[in-house]
């Protein structure tokens, strides 16, 4: 096993160095000099030429790349042009609420897209599932962002049963532990937060979590439908087992891997959806702050954010790769 | 003579009657199943009517989609206005029809400069194997190691907002997917005896990629790019939501959705319309691009498992297919209880 590991992550470093390096290469094929930008239009020759030499901007392009290199290793990926400030500084209090959004939203694709692909498998072709499968259909094709403002509009305007964005009341304060917020309200006793936290997570969640829930419905589909047609459920069966037992215990039992690679799949869309979603729903994460960086055209921030969310991608994709070697032994001596 | 062969051998083996005759059955073939998928036909329906709606626009739309009427802003659903106005006093109605041309327009653009380029790389990187090979799949492997919509910001930051910035980010995103699809196929297709027929008789490696490789590795591309349409028109409209897309006055639903956001409280209408198009576009490219997978991939015929990319979409099998294979199993009634009786 440690082995396998091994050998994925070596495969993983040239990846992780072309991502570097497209990242870079998007850095300086901006328009514009990045000195001039940093001290604004009006600056001085002289302090351009102060700041270029102390960015390291007079060097020739393989070097800067090598000493850009350098610096992401230590996690330094340069400054914010809007707060001057580090970018990774700027991240890392926003994760938390990104990672608590994405869990919702992987909580809601999986408790609803499941029980849909399971639902449809162990029929086909019944109404059942053709309207199971047009409600996947549905969800991968409406935008996103459309689907929260709708909600909101829905929800929060018209039966004011939720509430409209935001991560936690105004009347309602926590003390910060993990900077998730449900979590933080059950750590520290305030049930009241907590629950408030839960329902300000709730829109959020079922909006992000659209697309995901129909690629997870159709993949539990196919692939229960793949398992159910193998030789030892018709065995199950024809040793008289009945037929949920045989449905979850054999057929989703071996079900269950391709879906978990499609959860490991969906993250890349989670990050991306995080920035729409969190944008509507004004939800204080990274995808809020990519944003607005955006907005500002604050380069430095964008680029960390893409190179960030390129490795939380890459590596949340090893971890899945992990899992599944440990889940089906065949491919760790593939 | 051999060395004349490049030339006249070839042709004659793509044009040979035979040849065609069978193309043609193939082709036919391949509009009846897909003809006779449900799912295909309404995907069909809807990609033919907004096609009408972008072609025919200027006739069909009231008013024009820069027509502002400062007095008449943020105006409900009338006979005068049939989805009411927005925040300048524009007929919603007109712009989402204007709409349609973009969308259109940048979901098929998108996906033929991404269909065009992944295809080359992926049929040169299959056929010619070796260093090439590594060399053009480790960087497509890059580019998938970008979740698609961030890696589409980045390049639009780079380049600055706009509709032909956005064409050319959501193109260059989706060249993976057709290179390994062409690559794979490629793989597949060279190992029969027409291409290296071909090759004995002297055709020049690009003519046997044309000739022979290309048209045999088309539709497993065709059915990957109806599908891409639909993710490239969602791409393009999140790109237009966050401002990177298409700019004012231009209507680009995604633009629409973000400047009506703000109102949505005083008029939902402005909001609504533009999403309910997008979503009915893509339904309809996913829809036809599905459809036309479906036929040959029934379900119960499967035997490929693990890993593998996000597939396309498996709506409900050809029924008849399933009927005949899979009724024993799939229709059967919950199994008795006990032991089954052994007969015989």
């Amino acid at each position: 096993m440690s082995r396998y590991i091994l050998r994925r992550v070596i495969t993983l470093m040239p990846i992780l160095l072309g991502v570097s390096a497209a990242a870079f290469l998007m850095i300086h094929l901006i328009p514009g000099d990045p000195a001039t930008v940093y001290l604004g239009e009006h600056a001085s020759p002289d302090s351009i030429k102060r700041v270029q030499h102390e960015f390291g901007l007079d060097r020739p392009l393989p070097i800067q790349y090598g000493i850009y290199l350098w610096r992401v290793i230590q996690g330094d990926l340069g400054d914010s042009l809007e707060t001057h400030r580090k970018v990774i500084v700027e991240f890392v209090p926003r994760f938390p609420a990104t990672i608590e959004l994405s869990l919702g939203a992987i909580t809601v694709a999986l408790l609803v897209g499941v029980p849909i692909g399971l639902l449809s498998a162990a029929r086909p072709n019944s109404i059942l599932d053709r309207a199971g499968m047009f409600v996947a259909l549905t969800g991968v094709s409406l935008p996103v962002f459309w689907l929260g403002l709708m909600l909101v509009y829905i929800f929060s305007v018209y039966l004011h049963v939720l509430p409209t964005a935001g991560q936690l009341g105004v009347n309602y304060s926590l003390t910060p532990v993990t900077r998730i917020d449900i979590l933080d309200g059950l750590l520290t006793g305030n049930f009241p937060a907590a629950l408030d936290a839960l329902r300000h997570l709730i829109l959020p969640s079922v909006t992000l979590s659209s697309y995901s829930t129909a690629i997870i419905a159709r993949m539990t589909r196919a692939s229960m439908l793949d398992a159910l047609h193998q030789d030892y459920i018709r065995t199950a069966r024809a040793k008289g087992l009945a037929g949920r037992p045989v449905i979850i215990g054999h057929g989703l039992r071996n079900a269950l891997l391709p879906i978990v690679t499609v959860i490991g799949l969906q993250v890349g869309f989670l990050l991306t959806g995080a920035i729409l979603t969190e944008t509507i729903f004004s939800w204080p994460g990274v995808g809020r702050f990519m944003y607005d960086s955006i907005l500002f055209r604050d380069y430095p921030v964008i680029l960390g954010g893409i190179l960030l969310f390129s490795l939380v991608f890459v590596l949340v994709n090893l971890c899945v790769d992990v899992l599944y070697a440990f889940l089906d032994p065949r491919i760790r001596y593939a | 003579m051999l060395s004349s062969t490049p030339e006249s051998a070839t042709p004659s083996l793509a044009t040979h009657p035979a040849m065609r005759r069978a193309e043609r059955s193939a082709l036919r073939m391949a509009v009846k199943r897909f003809w006779r998928n449900v799912n295909a036909r309404i995907g069909f329906g809807l990609i033919a009517l907004f096609t009408l709606i972008a072609l025919f626009a200027p006739k069909i739309a009231p008013a024009g989609y820069d027509d502002e009427n400062l007095l008449g802003r943020l105006k409900s659903p009338s006979g005068l206005h049939w989805i009411g106005t927005d925040e300048l006093g524009r007929d919603v109605f007109s712009r989402v029809i204007y709409g349609a041309r973009i969308s259109m327009t940048v979901g098929l653009a998108a996906v033929s400069g991404a269909l065009v380029t992944g295809a080359l790389l992926g049929i040169a990187a299959g056929y010619v194997g070796g260093r090439l090979d590594g060399l053009i799949m480790r960087m497509m492997d890059i580019m998938l190691a970008f979740p698609s919509v961030i890696l589409a910001i980045g390049i639009v930051a780079m380049r600055g907002p706009g509709l032909n910035n956005t064409i050319l980010a959501v193109s260059i995103v989706n060249i993976p997917v057709y290179a390994r699809v062409a690559r794979a196929s490629t793989l597949a297709i060279k190992e029969h005896e027409y291409v290296t027929a071909a090759r004995a008789m002297g055709a020049r490696a690009w003519r046997v990629l044309m000739r022979a490789i290309l048209p045999n590795a088309a539709s497993p591309l065709v059915v990957q790019a109806t599908l891409g349409v639909a993710g490239a028109i969602l791409d393009a409209a999140a790109l237009g939501f966050l401002g990177l897309g298409a700019q004012p006055p231009t209507p680009e639903w995604g633009a629409m959705l973000s400047d009506s956001y703000k109102y949505l409280l005083t008029a939902f209408w402005a909001a609504l319309a533009p999403g309910v198009a997008i979503a009915l576009v893509v339904l309809g490219f996913n829809l036809a691009g599905t459809g036309s997978t479906t036929p040959s991939t029934p379900a119960c015929l499967r035997g490929e498992r693990g890993r593998r990319p996000l597939p396309p979409a498996r709506s409900p099998p050809d029924e008849r297919q399933v009927r005949r294979r899979c009724r024993p199993q799939a229709r059967r009634p919950a199994a008795p209880r006990g032991p089954r009786p052994v007969r015989g």
